[in-house]
């Protein structure tokens, strides 16, 4: 009657056998993409406009009005208009940890491109479309590095379509806009923990990817001319919801242990990309001088947190907090076009991160930026040109930290250090108009 | 147009070649060694030196060792080349020793999912005591040293291991017979050095349940047993050799001193009181229930009253039908109630013989309080058959008494508590005389019972492994040593003490990077 070590040690000893518990745990933090976030909205939208700093809601100067606001089309005067460019992105992203004697980088490359297209259907109303990537980055650390625990890799693309029209209601102000569709697609690796390994050494990590994700919003907006040669712009770009749905969550290099329950497995996620406003104008000075000036708000703040629910029940939901907080972006640029042939252009802009302190992943690992660009367009002939651009994004070093992974059950563990960014971006384009 | 192309192209590279550099870029003179010179680093102490965990030295496990990690710390600091004995023979990393085709030593502590608790991995040690290398390493940890260990000759004698009379991981590298752990060390000529020795001098006897001696006032250690706890004038006369001869070239150092036992898991695991209706039913708390009703009457309830008919009230209550009951433990400063036992129960109607037997097995019987610590193995004996005894008394820690060394009693409890206390006394105290750094081990593990809070915002405790902490346990499975991930919180407590007394600037490691125990599927 006494005979009751088996059960006895079965419950003392470890509870090993609810290793269902474990497992949650271990998963726990798991995490996804963030990468749509503002500190990856390199902004490559147009040789021109980008030459500019990058400013456009009040500028009329070619199709790539489409995408700064799409209300310009009416004002463009040909009839036809098409730019058509590429970018070469370079990201590089430099860690160090002075406590721990940590360092690490990455580099990476991107190449966002766009093509616009307008057609004046009648003196009142234009057509046109746009395709463009504003999201065309990715950071690549090295395989479990020391904060491989919050990511290892990260890929995402995404490629927006958006028809639109324009109508002009009088000479001196037009409306437009139209719906945009999003096609994305993601691919994210980090380990599942700070320690697991498989009895090899390797550490256990998790890849998610989703492709062929869709989404649609929507743009509208006005330009306004006040008086001659003076131009007001505002443009609305609605928030858009990526949801990830049965993307494939697999994982590599677990221990013999884990296998039974971390079975490969699907995921959902959703992923706002948020609403923006642009307000902004353009002077004319002379026949050659023109100035432009943009002010930016995103709406970031809908960016709580990163949540990713998997399909296999004995993977738990993760819940990765973000925080986001709402964010502007100041632009200035200039065009001198001193004769038929060319065109010279400058620009510069501030671009205040998303991220708040206690907040900084290394998958976004962006702080606030400022932008220097400038570019030049040779007119081969009337109807052809070559554009050409730069953009230097300068970032003073930062030290911050991500203070809100969870293990064990502490959902206070940080990691941080001191980060330094350096974009670059030399792009090319053409522009066709007759 | 042409050169425009060429222009922009070169403009081009340009940037891109741009490189983020940091204002002070990370290097080997970011950090320094102070005061303190790395350049022949030496450790010298027991056990937790050698990088013991899960019960063994094994080869993965020897490369978390904490003189190991701190080496790697001075790398960027001037220190030079750090070695530890040969453990490429282990190359299943199954830990143990073999001597003679015999295992002296078994293998390391696993956990087995399928079964549900730590065993020794299943396998062969490869480890063969007899292989001797006759070298001299920087890490000079010698599991199972105590203090007057490290200065014996014959303590590396391949012919005393299996004698007993020396040491089989000093033996296998020992540079002669007659070679001492310290002599061997000061081959090394140390510009710095840690010793954490000591441990053994009393955890011997905790971990032994306390069937040891306490030898205080026994000036000879060559008498002492291997559970007994030193004498304090031997520890300290042997302490302060060890001390000036490790300083004899002018090198710095760290000592460390002993934990107290009520911070390691290998004390404070199993609760006094773990016997409840579902356990004891084997998950069915009805049955137990009913078992319980049944000791209560046959065995709790006549010995209870026949100790409290003879002045001994509240040695033993009834088990409880609901809630936790205590252990039942022996406990030899009881008076022997055998004899009155005995009669008690002949009188009420129990055979002789029987009544002669519950004498014998109840005489010193009592059940365990929140004083007494149950040792970590004794949970596997919990429930089991004694030798000999006749049901249905015969369950351990149920119906049949605990002996001395499953459990540390508050009377052995206080010895190892005076003696821990005294030894780092002593150890504080040459410290000090020499004007050389503490690492206050007993202070850290002791911060660790509530919760020590690291850099990285993480709280560690001193708790046992558990499925939920799988990736904070730091304690390995023998509940003693570290794991590798505890290794590096002791190697950063190191590091901090040398950067403060030192003046120096290591940096740190991060402890949650290290593994904790080997979960297997199966065994």
């Amino acid at each position: 009657m006494l005979i009751l070590i088996n059960e006895f040690l079965k419950e003392k000893l470890t509870q090993i056998i609810k290793m269902r518990k474990l497992l949650s745990l271990t998963i726990a933090a798991l995490t996804a993409s963030s990468a749509f976030a503002g500190g990856y909205r390199v902004a490559l939208q147009g040789q021109k406009q980008l030459a500019m700093g990058h400013t456009g809601v009040a500028v009329v100067n070619s199709a790539e009005v489409l995408f700064f606001n799409p209300a310009g089309m009416a004002f463009l005067e040909d009839r036809f208009n098409a730019s058509v460019g590429a970018n070469a992105l370079f990201a590089r992203t430099k860690f160090q940890n002075e406590t721990y004697n940590w360092s690490a980088s990455t580099e990476n490359m991107g190449t966002p491109f766009n093509a616009y297209i307008s057609y004046k259907v009648t003196d009142w109303l234009s057509a046109g479309i746009a395709v463009y990537t504003p999201y065309g980055s990715a950071v690549d650390w090295d395989q479990d590095w020391h904060g491989s625990h919050l990511v290892n890799n990260i890929d995402l693309k995404a490629v927006y379509f958006q028809p639109s029209v324009s109508i002009k209601l009088s000479d001196r102000l037009s409306i437009g806009g139209g719906p945009i569709y999003v096609n994305g697609a993601v691919e994210f690796n980090r380990n599942i923990s700070r320690s697991i390994t498989n009895e090899e050494g390797q550490r256990a990590d998790l890849t998610i990817e989703a492709t062929g994700v869709n989404a649609w919003g929507w743009t509208a907006g006005f330009m306004l001319e006040p008086f001659d040669d003076f131009m007001l712009g505002f443009n609305y770009r609605s928030e858009i919801t990526m949801e990830a749905r049965d993307g494939d969550a697999t994982f590599n290099d677990l221990p013999a242990f884990l296998q039974a329950n971390y079975t490969n497995t699907t995921f959902n996620a959703d992923l706002p990309l948020p609403a923006e406003v642009t307000v902004g104008m353009s002077y004319k000075l002379n026949d050659k001088w023109m100035v432009a000036f943009d002010y930016n708000r995103a709406y970031w703040n809908v960016y709580e947190s990163l949540t990713v629910s998997f399909a296999n029940p004995a993977v738990p939901t993760s819940v990765n907090p973000r925080n986001y907080k709402d964010a502007s972006t100041y632009r200035l640029g200039t065009q001198f076009k001193p004769n038929d042939k060319f065109a010279f252009r400058a620009g510069w802009y501030f671009d205040e991160s998303p991220v708040q302190d206690g907040y900084f992943a290394p998958e976004t690992p962006r702080n606030d930026s400022m932008g220097f660009t400038g570019g030049l367009t040779y007119q081969i002939n009337s109807k052809l040109g070559v554009d050409v651009s730069f953009l230097y994004l300068h970032f003073d070093e930062v030290d911050n930290s991500y203070d809100h992974y969870t293990e064990d059950g502490n959902d206070g563990i940080t990691f941080g250090g001191t980060y330094k960014n350096v974009v670059f971006s030399p792009g090319v384009g053409l522009t066709y108009s007759f | 147009m042409k050169n425009k192309f060429i222009y922009l192209s070169a403009l081009a590279v340009v940037f891109a070649s741009c490189e983020p550099e940091f204002d002070n870029e990370l290097s080997n003179s970011t950090y320094s060694s102070g005061e303190a010179d790395f350049s022949s680093y030496v450790a010298v102490g027991n056990s937790l030196t050698a990088g013991v965990m899960d019960g063994t030295v094994s080869r993965v496990g020897q490369s978390y060792s904490f003189p190991n990690l701190l080496a790697q710390q001075f790398a960027v600091a001037g220190g030079g080349e750090f070695t530890q004995p040969p453990f490429d023979s282990d190359v299943n990393n199954y830990g143990g020793l073999i001597l003679g085709g015999t295992v002296i030593q078994p293998t390391r502590l696993i956990i087995d999912a399928s079964a549900g608790g730590p065993e020794n991995i299943a396998g062969m040690p490869t480890v063969d005591v007899s292989n001797q290398f006759a070298t001299a390493y920087n890490n000079m940890g010698v599991p199972g040293a105590k203090s007057f260990h490290l200065l014996a000759q014959g303590y590396g004698s391949l012919q005393g291991v299996p004698l007993g009379l020396a040491n089989p991981y000093f033996a296998r590298h020992a540079t002669s017979p007659t070679a001492t752990v310290l002599g061997d060390a000061m081959m090394k000529n140390p510009t710095f050095f840690t010793n954490w020795i000591g441990n053994n001098d009393v955890l011997a006897f905790a971990t032994s349940g306390g069937t040891g001696v306490n030898q205080a006032g026994n000036l000879d250690p060559s008498t002492y047993g291997s559970n007994d706890i030193t004498d304090p004038n031997v520890f300290g006369s042997v302490y302060s050799q060890i001390t000036t001869t490790l300083m004899s070239g002018g090198a710095k150092g760290v000592v460390a001193t002993i934990p107290d036992v009520t911070a390691i898991p290998y004390f404070t695991t199993v609760p006094y009181n773990p016997l409840t209706p579902e356990l004891i039913g084997g998950g069915d708390a009805a049955v137990g229930a009913a078992t319980i009703e049944a000791l209560n009457a046959q065995l709790y309830g006549p010995i209870s009253q026949a100790l409290a008919a003879f002045g001994q009230p509240g040695r033993i209550s009834l088990m409880s039908t609901s809630g936790n009951s205590p252990l039942l433990i022996t406990d030899e400063t009881l008076t022997d109630m055998s004899a009155q036992i005995t009669g008690a129960l002949t009188q009420a109607g129990v055979p002789a013989a029987q009544a002669q037997f519950l004498g014998a097995v109840f005489g010193q019987a009592r059940q365990a309080t929140a004083d007494d610590l149950v040792l970590l193995p004794t949970r596997s004996v919990i429930g089991t058959a004694p030798d000999g005894a006749p049901a249905p008394i015969n369950a351990f820690g149920i119906s049949y008494p605990l002996q001395d060394e499953h459990i540390l009693i508050p009377s052995e409890s206080a010895m190892v508590a005076e003696a821990t206390a005294t030894f780092n006394a002593i150890i504080k105290q040459v410290a000090a005389a020499n004007e050389i750094a503490v690492a206050d081990m007993n202070a850290i593990m002791n911060q660790l019972v509530t919760g020590l809070r690291v850099e990285d915002g993480q709280i560690y405790t001193a708790d046992y492994f558990s499925t939920s902490a799988i990736n904070t346990v730091l304690f390995s499975l023998d509940g003693i040593h570290p794991n590798a991930r505890g290794y590096a919180v002791v190697t950063n407590e190191i590091i901090k003490v040398i950067n403060e007394f030192y003046d120096a600037k290591l940096p740190l490691i991060s402890a949650a990077n290290y593994p904790g125990a080997t979960v297997l599927p199966s065994n």
